[in-house]
């Protein structure tokens, strides 16, 4: 086994990633507008679990992942994470390099290259010297994919599908207990979509780290994860908690075997339901 | 993906000298020469773009005083851009970086703002020792504003993103102001630069014609009152050429600044 993959499994390997999410809620402006965003969210997550949240637009559950990166505050609840208190009331939350965000829309730095990108976060604390994180860096490069040859370019020039995968590397690098995932595959086609999928699995499947990953997707939600977490719509809390039980490592095969559509059967009811709500209360809220 | 990108065939020579362009200049001292042949409305009293050469040639030159002019406006807006951006720069930083500060001077910067910068010139001239320093004054509130209010701008145009990531990855306050908020604001800073060395040539011609004894805005303004009008047109020239040269410059500073962004 190569240096890279010793140093990025090590919390993974002593158990670290546990997840406890205890009743949380979140309350926007309490003494103004009040929206309540989260209402006794409570949830559970396994170190090196793969956990895929669904819900409709606004439904919160960015908010909880805000949340669980220490962007935002809560106003009741707290978060453990490793049985140590992440977020509580009283104890806003701070971001780290133990939870490192995938955002949506992107968010590299444009100015850096991909491996400044990439290599930004163990200098920044001053894990190592500039040599040995640029020598880690092109490691973890060269093990995904050969990405070590796009090294030197800027995200500017990189596709879409390019830019997501430099960016799951630049959380994992700093060897963090949770990797959080925002949508990130949300503005792609479906090809593209099914080639991140089977990077990420793959990564998923290297390193063993506790995956929180949000998307709208019910198939990609499915496919990828070992729990399934449907969320209601505003004010968001858990409607269905689904334990996916298909075997790993995922192939092509997966999307179109029986129990695969047994699960799929099982969600898809409670994510239309949901959905359905968010839509008819967005008509009323526009009337 | 990004490699197969710069892998399209160079074009042609003749594709890149951009004949269109070359075809239009041409055109245009063509009509020239012609509007004066035939003495069109207007154009009696002007020289063709031959004598207009020819007088440049035979009188200017190898004239070290109009040389002279050519350095003293460049001087001029050489000191003016750089002050304003010295200044400008951080004033801009401030302003989007602290509420506080921008509670306090931005409703004073807002009033300066409208002001013309030739409407400065009197002030200007009261104010200022030397008449060359009150020309680079008027030259660095051209260009000043501008510059503030774009870096202002892109500062209010950060990826909140980019900051929350920083702070993710573990950067220090000092390290996301150096490391992410000023090269997100570096596009800003160059579009500022763009407007402002165009408008610091504009000011810097007209305060020489107003306030000044010497540079390419006084020659031109010399041509008219001696009526000859061969240096008004060689004045306007210098003056067009003056300005693009100063854009190549600046685009190729900001092309230097931003090595991540695809060239134009």
């Amino acid at each position: 086994m190569t240096d890279a993959a010793q140093i990025l499994k090590t919390t993974a390997d002593s158990g670290l990633g546990h997840l406890s999410v205890q009743h949380v809620h979140k309350v926007y402006d309490p003494h103004g507008v009040h929206v309540e965003a989260l209402q006794d969210c409570s949830l559970e997550i396994p170190s090196g679990d793969f956990i895929a949240v669904v819900g409709p637009s606004g439904c919160g559950k960015s908010t909880l992942l805000n949340i669980l990166a220490g962007f935002d505050n809560l106003t009741g609840g707290r978060v453990l994470l490793d049985d140590e208190p992440l977020a509580t009331v009283d104890h806003a939350p701070r971001p780290g390099p133990d939870r490192v965000v995938v955002f949506q829309n992107g968010a590299l730095f444009p100015w850096k290259t991909v491996l400044q990108n990439v290599v930004y976060g163990l200098l920044v604390q001053k894990r190592m010297p500039e040599s040995e994180a640029n020598d880690l860096g092109m490691e973890l490069l060269a093990k995904t994919g050969g990405l070590d040859r796009i090294a030197n370019s800027f995200p500017g020039q990189l596709s879409s599908g390019m830019q997501r995968r430099v960016e799951i590397l630049r959380a994992l690098i700093n060897n963090p207990r949770i990797l959080l995932l925002d949508e990130p595959f949300r503005a792609m086609d479906t090809v593209s979509k099914t080639t991140m999928h089977r990077h990420l699995l793959d990564i998923y499947d290297q390193y063993h780290k506790t995956v929180f990953f949000i998307t709208h997707d019910l198939d990609e939600a499915i496919f990828l994860a070992d729990t399934v977490v449907v969320m209601t719509t505003r004010p968001g809390t858990i409607k269905l908690r689904l334990d996916v039980d298909l075997p790993r490592p995922r192939t092509r095969e997966t999307i179109t075997s029986h129990r695969f559509l047994e699960l799929k059967q099982q969600a898809v009811s409670a994510v239309h339901e949901e959905a359905k709500k968010a839509f008819e209360r967005g008509e009323r809220e526009l009337a | 993906m990004a490699q197969t990108a710069s892998m399209s065939r160079k074009p042609s020579l003749w594709r890149r000298i951009k004949w269109r362009g070359i075809a239009s200049v041409v055109a245009f001292f063509v009509l020239w020469h012609l509007a004066v042949v035939v003495k069109f409305s207007g154009f009696a009293e002007l020289p063709t773009p031959i004598q207009t050469l020819q007088t440049f040639f035979a009188e200017y030159i190898v004239n070290p005083d109009y040389w002279a002019s050519w350095v003293v406006s460049f001087e001029r807006v050489f000191y003016g851009f750089i002050i304003a951006q010295i200044l400008g720069i951080p004033l801009g930083l401030l302003f989007g970086t602290s509420p506080k500060f921008r509670d306090m001077f931005f409703p004073v910067f807002e009033l300066l703002r409208p002001i013309p910068p030739l409407a400065w010139v009197p002030i200007s001239i009261l104010f200022w020792p030397t008449n060359e320093s009150s020309i680079v004054f008027i030259t660095f509130i051209g260009a000043f504003f501008v510059i503030v209010i774009n870096v202002y701008d892109g500062v209010g145009g950060i990826q909140k993103e980019h900051l929350w990531l920083a702070r993710s990855l573990g950067a220090t306050r000092a390290a996301i102001f150096r490391r992410i908020m000023l090269p997100s604001v570096i596009p800003s800073i160059a579009v500022g630069m763009t407007l402002g060395i165009a408008i610091t040539w504009n000011v810097v011609i007209a305060a020489e014609m107003i306030a000044s004894d010497s540079g390419l805005g006084r020659m031109t303004w010399e041509g008219y009152v001696s009526s000859t009008p061969e240096v008004v047109l060689i004045g306007m020239i210098s003056i067009g050429l003056a300005g693009y040269l100063s854009s190549i410059t600046v685009d190729w500073v900001e092309s230097r600044m931003m090595p991540w962004q695809e060239r134009r």
